[in-house]
């Protein structure tokens, strides 16, 4: 018995009602759940969610969960930062106002992954309201919020999806009330569309008209029922991004394009090597005097320089002549880091079985990979005696007024921290070293400022995906697999974020309660989805000298290429197809569902030409399934491709992905999620990494950081949107990445014969492909040849 | 310091600066214009790629001393005004195919985008895959498939 038709035969005007439960129609939907909501005393409507108190998954207790290896299978990431949102979502306000919009400003940070699209049409969705009359923007800093304004693990829909629906559904409830006074017909007459509640008996209002006086002059508590899945209009059909125009014609604003009177451009003359500390400035006097130049201070991560255009800051950089003190990682190179790495890796716990028993016993090296976004780090600071006011994009931005204010020696509450548009993240905006940076160089020039860090910079002295290892080592006799173990190795990643916290904050009472908080993290994030014997997973981690962070899907992408390729070695000494032996083990249905999609839509198993294959991989995170196929070209006439200033090696040709994401809010968000961690997903196999040699990285341009660009791009991309299972959405904007990096692993090793154990397949070339720039001046100087 | 005068968007401007002053910070410092964006300003992520004379160009590695009073520069703030429409067709596609996710080097990534697809007019031919893996804009989102398809959609419409 579905809702739809309970509710469609009670509808006064077909399909425009979403029914509204026992107060307005008198009687009570069983099939689903009630919702309170607040209704807030404001001059417009504001109509929020009250507080939820219950998962609809349910939570274990504490003395329930097993042993760590399948703590991810029973409590997950995104259950622990779900719940840690919970208690303030009621804080979170929906407004309807006499234009006929409704408005939303989100606790998150939009950088790239869709979540503004995809709250508004949720907004649009329960109001009933077209999507172009929903304006979402960025909250400010809300430390009310406490935990519930942290953008990461890919959680912001699985969090905010009900709370948001709620809010909306409330204000469409109010609306109706409103109308019915308004128009003095029952609200049981009452449907509504398009922004418009009708009649039965013939008048209809628009939301604009009623918008005042559905409002409240105290804050009143309404109950609700959401609409039913099943008559959903808006969500799981795909739509365009709402800032789409903005972004084609030039107007979308990002931290960059924010205008704060006098915050003039500053850039930061950084130490030699990762860290360095600064001496003794020779020059000061002259570089002041520069041409455009108004400022040079010195701030604890290098020599801060204020002028009129960017390319005067660049200059007086350049010019700077610092003496640097010890950074943090001197001396430290890839094959130091290697073997520090191989040192600290924990023991196996389970025994290898005798006699007939086989065992495959593994390690793969991961190289350090950067994960700047095409926009550098930025921020706009306005340091006054008595208050600060901060521009950036933040994913914490609670912490960032917290920190900032503690650093400035200010009240936190004189401390405004406004989030603005991302151009990308990838986790670097986790951390807030520019705002940082921005506001302590603003408060020294006594001048507002507008902080950006040099492509150089970004590169050499901003965050990275840590170096890592993983062993793997599985036992078989005959058919069975016994035991499968992984011991992930990795360079400490820096959680200083709070992330921790908020976790903490709702699961410190769990057996491992007591545990590092990356170990913590590794645990809820990580599962082995297959049948594979006894299990077991854990992580050490070494050396805090580098600047490291979450890159998009953090530990997932290692850990999962290893698995993936270690099962392909399985099934090779087994003697069996890949994915055969993958739907033999795999552990639920709806992975299976997804490798079975993949395998039909790519044709597995089809004819290719020598030196060409197909490689299958599977993942679980984020309450979400994804698989992935693709097809690469290791042929010597493919490799050998030459492109100026560019790495080519191995084309991967083709690639399907099928992803079930639960409740798939906005199926073409989600292919674009996708698309991009299947590009993610390339340059982490084949050419996307940082080489660190004495004591700092190498790269230092998108011309030797081989991030995918066009000539590594597939020709052929599908990604195939699972329709809805769960009706939970699911975390998608780091799901491609770890199964694609995987399936193109699982693929070059099948085209090439070989079993590649370090990645990038071309981080050890001998031919580094480019000469690194030097260190000292710490950025280069601007081109003059763009005409040439 | 010195007076350069060039044609912005169809507008002449004058700009008082230093002749080596770099025409990407020439327009987005000094006359506000914030389509082009800072990717590298190494003449490397093409994020900036305006068009110089109706050709792309790194406005990050010319200085504004090489631009002279008849110099036509179009930013993607003037795009559409060379068509005499609300968009130009490459950016009908880009929406079409909803091409941007964070959005940041887009503005690049169609402005190089017209300039290939005029170029590939110009010399009587569609624009071909081969073509298309030589556009070295960086897209850190990974929106390059369906970059592809917009460009051949949009270079079919102009």
């Amino acid at each position: 018995m579905s809702d739809t038709g309970t509710t469609r035969d009670r509808t006064p005007l077909d399909g425009r009602d979403h029914g509204d439960g026992d107060d307005v129609r008198g009687r009570v939907d069983l099939g689903r759940r009630r919702f309170l909501g607040l209704v807030v005393a404001a001059p417009t409507l504001v109509a929020a969610s009250w507080p939820v108190t219950q998962l609809t998954t349910g939570v274990p207790s504490a003395d329930a969960l097993p042993s760590p290896p399948e703590l991810a299978e029973i409590i997950d990431l995104t259950d622990g930062l779900t719940l840690a949102a919970l208690p303030t979502s009621g804080l979170i306000a929906v407004q309807v106002d006499p234009d006929g919009t409704a408005s939303f400003a989100l606790p998150r940070a939009e950088v790239g992954q869709g979540i503004t699209t995809a709250v508004a049409m949720t907004i649009a969705e329960e109001l009933d309201l077209p999507l172009d009359r929903v304006h979402v923007t960025l909250a400010d800093a809300r430390p009310e919020l406490l935990w519930n304004q942290m953008t990461g693990g890919s959680n912001t829909m699985h969090s905010m999806f009900t709370p948001v629906r709620v809010a909306a559904a409330t204000a469409r409830r109010r609306l109706l009330d409103a109308a019915a006074t308004s128009l003095g017909v029952p609200v049981a007459s009452l449907s509504t569309a398009q922004g418009v509640i009708h009649s039965t008996r013939g008048p209809s209002v628009t939301y604009g008209e009623v918008a005042v006086a559905a409002a409240s002059s105290t804050t009143v508590v309404v109950g609700v029922q959401l609409k039913s899945p099943g008559r959903f209009q808006v969500v799981t059909t795909p739509q365009g991004r709402v800032d789409a125009m903005d972004i084609v014609t030039g107007r979308k604003r990002f931290g960059m394009d924010v205008e704060v009177p006098d915050a003039w451009p500053t850039m930061v003359c950084r130490p030699p090597t990762i860290n360095g500390t600064v001496r003794a400035v020779g020059n000061l006097a002259a570089v002041r005097a520069m041409p455009g130049v108004t400022d040079v201070v010195t701030i604890p991560t290098g020599v801060a320089v204020r002028a009129q255009t960017f390319g005067q800051c660049i200059d007086a950089v350049r010019a700077l002549q610092v003496s640097w003190g010890a950074g943090t990682a001197d001396g430290a190179s890839d094959a130091s880091m290697r073997a520090k790495l191989v040192a600290a890796e924990l023991p196996m716990a389970i025994p290898t079985w005798p006699l007939l028993t086989r065992t495959i016993d593994k390690r793969f090296t991961f190289a350090f990979a950067s994960n700047s976004p095409l926009e550098t780090n930025n921020a706009i600071a306005d340091v006054r005696p008595d208050r600060a006011e901060i521009w950036s994009s933040m994913k914490a931005p609670i912490i960032v007024k917290q920190r900032i204010a503690e650093a400035l020696g200010l009240p936190w509450e004189q401390v405004t921290c406004h989030v603005v548009e991302g151009g990308g993240s990838f986790g670097r905006h986790l951390f807030h070293d520019a705002a940082l940076e921005a506001a302590l160089a603003s408060q020294k020039m006594g001048k507002p400022v507008k902080l950006m860090w040099h492509r150089t910079d970004d590169f050499r002295q901003g965050r990275m995906h840590p170096m890592s290892t993983t062993r793997v080592r599985t036992s078989w006799i005959g058919s069975e697999v016994l035991s499968f173990e992984v011991r992930h190795t990795s360079v400490a990643t820096d959680y200083s974020h709070g992330l921790g916290e908020a976790l903490t904050s709702v699961i410190a009472s769990t057996p491992i309660g007591g545990t590092a908080f990356s170990q913590f993290f590794f645990l809820l994030s990580q599962s082995i989805p297959y049948d594979v014997g006894v299990t077991g997973l854990l992580l050490n981690e070494v050396d805090r000298g580098f600047n490291t962070g979450s890159m998009r899907n953090v530990y997932s992408p290692d850990v999962t290429t290893a698995r993936e390729l270690v099962v392909d070695e399985l099934a090779r000494q087994m003697r069996k197809d890949p994915l055969a032996l993958r739907r033999e083990i795999v552990q639920d249905p709806a992975s299976r569902a997804v490798l079975d999609r993949v395998a039909a839509a790519g044709q597995w198993g089809r004819p290719m030409e020598p030196g060409t294959a197909q490689g299958i991989a599977i993942h679980n995170e984020y309450k979400s399934r994804v698989a992935v196929l693709a097809e690469i070209d290791c042929r010597p006439a493919t490799v050998a491709r030459r492109v100026r200033d560019g790495f080519t090696g191995p084309r991967v040709t083709k690639v399907v992905c099928a992803v079930d994401a639960g409740l798939p809010i906005n199926p073409k968000g989600i292919e674009a999620q996708m698309q991009g961690g299947i590009m993610d997903g390339i340059g982490l196999a084949l050419t996307f990494s940082v080489h660190i040699r004495d004591g700092h990285s190498l790269e230092s341009s998108w011309d030797n950081t081989f991030y995918t660009r066009q000539w590594n791009a597939p020709a052929s991309c599908e990604v195939i949107v699972m329709p809805t299972t769960t009706g939970v959405p699911g975390g998608i904007g780091e799901l491609g990445v770890a199964p694609s990096m995987a399936a193109v692993a699982c693929a070059y090793a099948r085209a090439t014969g070989t079993l590649p154990t370090t990645f990038p397949i071309n981080h050890d070339r001998t031919d580094l492909g480019f000469v690194p720039l030097p260190t000292t001046p710490s950025i280069p100087q601007s081109p003059t040849d763009g005409l040439d | 310091m010195s007076l350069h005068t060039f044609v912005l968007n169809g507008t002449r401007v004058s700009v008082d600066c230093a002749d080596d002053v770099r025409v990407l910070w020439v327009l987005r410092d000094l006359l506000g214009v914030h389509g082009p964006k800072y990717g590298c300003g190494l003449g490397v992520c093409q994020a900036c790629t305006s068009h110089l004379n109706g050709r792309a160009f790194n406005p990050c590695s010319v200085p504004i001393g090489r631009l002279g009073a008849t110099d036509r520069v179009t930013t993607i703030e003037g795009l559409a005004d060379t068509v005499s429409a609300p968009l130009h067709p490459m950016q009908q596609a880009w929406i079409d195919h909803d091409v941007a996710q964070c959005g940041y080097c887009q503005p690049g990534q169609i402005m190089a985008a017209v300039a290939l697809a005029e170029q590939a007019r110009r010399e009587g031919r569609a624009v071909s895959d081969a073509d298309l893996d030589q556009l070295r804009n960086v897209c850190r989102c990974g929106t390059y498939v369906r970059i592809r398809a917009a460009v051949k959609d949009g270079a079919g419409r102009m």
